[in-house]
């Protein structure tokens, strides 16, 4: 594990949600960013920085939020084939709540936003990252437990100092 | 024949940028070029709807604030507050003064915590020609200073928002007339000095945007709109905009017009028929003499920019709003002498329209929901700024693109510009397309 310079190399991405992860992620380098700069290399951060559209190879990608499109089926699947270990973030992510609560609306409801889901060719049903690729840890909870989110951090920069 | 694939052809070229960095949330925007003019713009929200509005249809009244915190991980709180406030207009229940004050903290720590990531994170790199934050030189004094204050601004506003709340996103404290669990008084009283602390910092940061040499003036002036109060206070007032209008909350339904926008998962709104902004700048315009007075006596100067129509003077107003929430947060906790565990009011359910208007940091934010006898949701309405913004913001991009082509600018020039603009707006997508009950024609 690793790049060149002994850097974790970690992408971050963000599908259906409310991206609350990221903002708790965001706070998280407040504290942390003098030890982890050393440490990691963000190789796919959206919200960090203006990052290639062509997934890169990655020792860990942190996926928050539920799939609703095919469009980002392929790119789950693109990121899983680049990345040596998948980390699902938040609910969204883990189980698909809140951002599935439309595959359980009536038939009123459903009625309601079906000209949206014809339109933009949204997926019948809203998956959570383990209905599509194969997840090797999760961070549960609205937004992720960040103590959660810091051991599993930890344990991987833990491989790189070994 | 054209390639517009060529990237020597500064005449014909096409733009299609799928995804916008240092944005909150999903955005897309796509040009087409030929022979050095703009055959089509389209900025879009490409951001999946997660219905909320329909979702909380037949759920209790009282359970909606927590549930709609959840349509937007950045403004979570902001969403939080203005739900609790609909609801309560519509069980008539009236928070103490304690709460309010407290709430006013909360507000205040989203404020100082959001602008920031915005300023900081989002806008500071375009300034100092960098790609993120990170890639600040630390070996120069001054960018080494402002990575360092990037974070401590962002830890200040995000532990004002934990002591008050018990977490800055989706805070689980807050609740219909009061809090489920109080803060402790020392643990804001202990955060005074670093309140301090970071003012100097925001002064800086304030410098730094006035000085900023972006400027964007949209060719037709935007209507600014906004809820102003007499201590600047985002919870409370009237809707007032620069067309001279004043409304009070509930009649909002009349106030706004929607747009569809076929290519795009939210809908735009216009004012009188015209363009509009909300956020940090229409605020200013409209009522810079109600921020604190100790943050108006010390920015006398820059608040001579005010009313402003050049668009990356909302990177100026959000820095000065950083430092009225600093001045502010410090003179309610200062006067505050203790904090009473209230007991929280009985909700009697009944039949019954409540209306909730805060100012987000994006922006003006509008909750409505119809409760039946049983105090069920029967049917929500909630407008974001984002689809406020998201007209004026095309036609921002179109008339920038259609000038930076009359200079002579190439493909890499436009995107960097728009991306630049587009930041400038604070969009915030997550919030923009949660729901939508649209027609389609």
């Amino acid at each position: 594990m690793g790049d060149k310079n002994g850097k974790l190399r970690i992408g971050w991405f963000s599908f259906t949600c409310c991206e609350d992860s990221t903002i708790i992620f965001t706070e998280l380098l407040n504290t942390r960013w003098k030890n982890w700069k050393n440490q990691l290399e963000f190789v796919h951060a959206k919200v960090l920085k203006k990052s290639p559209d062509a997934i890169p190879e990655m020792d860990i990608a942190f996926v928050e939020g539920a799939i609703t499109g095919d469009g980002q089926e392929q790119k789950l699947k693109n990121i899983r084939q680049k990345a040596k270990y998948l980390v699902a973030i938040g609910s969204c992510a883990v189980i698909g709540s809140p951002s599935n609560q439309r595959n359980f609306f009536n038939r009123s409801q459903l009625e309601e936003i079906s000209p949206i889901l014809a339109r933009f060719k949204y997926k019948e049903k809203v998956l959570k990252l383990s209905d599509v690729v194969k997840v090797d840890e999760v961070v549960p909870g609205c937004p992720m437990n960040e103590q959660i989110f810091l051991q599993i951090m930890d344990k991987y920069l833990n491989t790189l100092t070994r | 024949m054209h390639d517009p694939t060529d990237p020597f052809d500064a005449e014909n070229f096409d733009i299609n940028l799928s995804e916008i960095s240092k944005i909150e949330g999903a955005a897309s925007l796509e040009i087409k070029v030929r022979n050095k003019k703009i055959e089509y713009l389209k900025f879009s929200i490409s951001e999946w709807k997660r219905f909320y509005t329909q979702a909380i249809q037949g759920k209790p009244a009282v359970a909606i604030p927590q549930l709609v915190a959840r349509i937007c991980g950045t403004c979570s709180n902001a969403h939080l507050l203005c739900s609790l406030k609909a609801i309560e207009n519509a069980f008539s229940v009236m928070p103490s003064n304690q709460t309010k004050q407290l709430r006013k903290l909360l507000y205040f720590g989203l404020l100082i915590r959001d602008h920031g990531l915005h300023l900081y994170i989002f806008a500071l790199p375009d300034i100092y020609g960098k790609n993120s934050i990170l890639d600040f030189d630390e070996k120069d004094p001054t960018q080494k200073q402002l990575l360092e204050d990037t974070f401590e601004v962002k830890e200040v506003g995000n532990q004002l928002s934990i002591i008050v709340g018990g977490r800055s996103v989706h805070a689980p404290n807050p609740t219909l007339g009061g809090f489920f669990k109080y803060p402790l008084l020392e643990d804001l009283k202990n955060l005074i000095p670093r309140l301090i602390g970071i003012r100097s910092k925001i002064l800086t940061l304030i410098e730094i945007f006035a000085k900023a040499p972006f400027e964007m003036k949209p060719i037709i002036q935007p209507i600014f709109s906004g809820l102003t109060s007499d201590d600047f206070s985002f919870l409370t007032g009237l809707i007032k905009n620069s067309a001279g209008k004043a409304i009070s909350e509930n009649e909002f339904q009349s106030y706004l017009d929607a747009v569809i926008i076929p290519y795009s998962h939210a809908r735009g709104f216009k004012l009188n028929g015209g363009l509009m902004m909300v956020g940090a700048m229409s605020r200013l315009n409209l009522s810079k003499d109600a921020l604190h007075p100790k943050t108006k006596s010390e920015l006398s100067n820059y608040l001579e920019f005010f009313p402003s129509n050049n668009i990356f003077h909302n990177n100026l107003a959000q820095a000065i709003e950083i430092l009225h929430a600093i001045d502010s947060s410090i003179d309610i906790i200062e006067n505050l002498n203790q904090i009473n565990n209230e007991k929280l009011p009985k909700i009697a359910p009944r039949e019954s329209t409540g209306v909730g208007v805060i100012e987000a940091p994006r922006g003006t934010l509008y909750h409505k929901y119809n409760i039946d006898a049983q105090g069920l949701i029967k049917k929500a309405e909630i407008i974001v700024p984002t689809g406020q913004n998201q007209v004026l913001m095309e036609r921002g991009i179109y008339e920038q693109t259609d000038k930076l082509l009359s200079e002579g600018a190439g493909r890499e020039i436009i995107i960097q510009e728009a991306e630049k603009l587009i930041r400038a707006f604070d969009p915030c997508m997550s919030c923009a397309s949660h729901f939508l009950k649209v027609t389609w024609k």
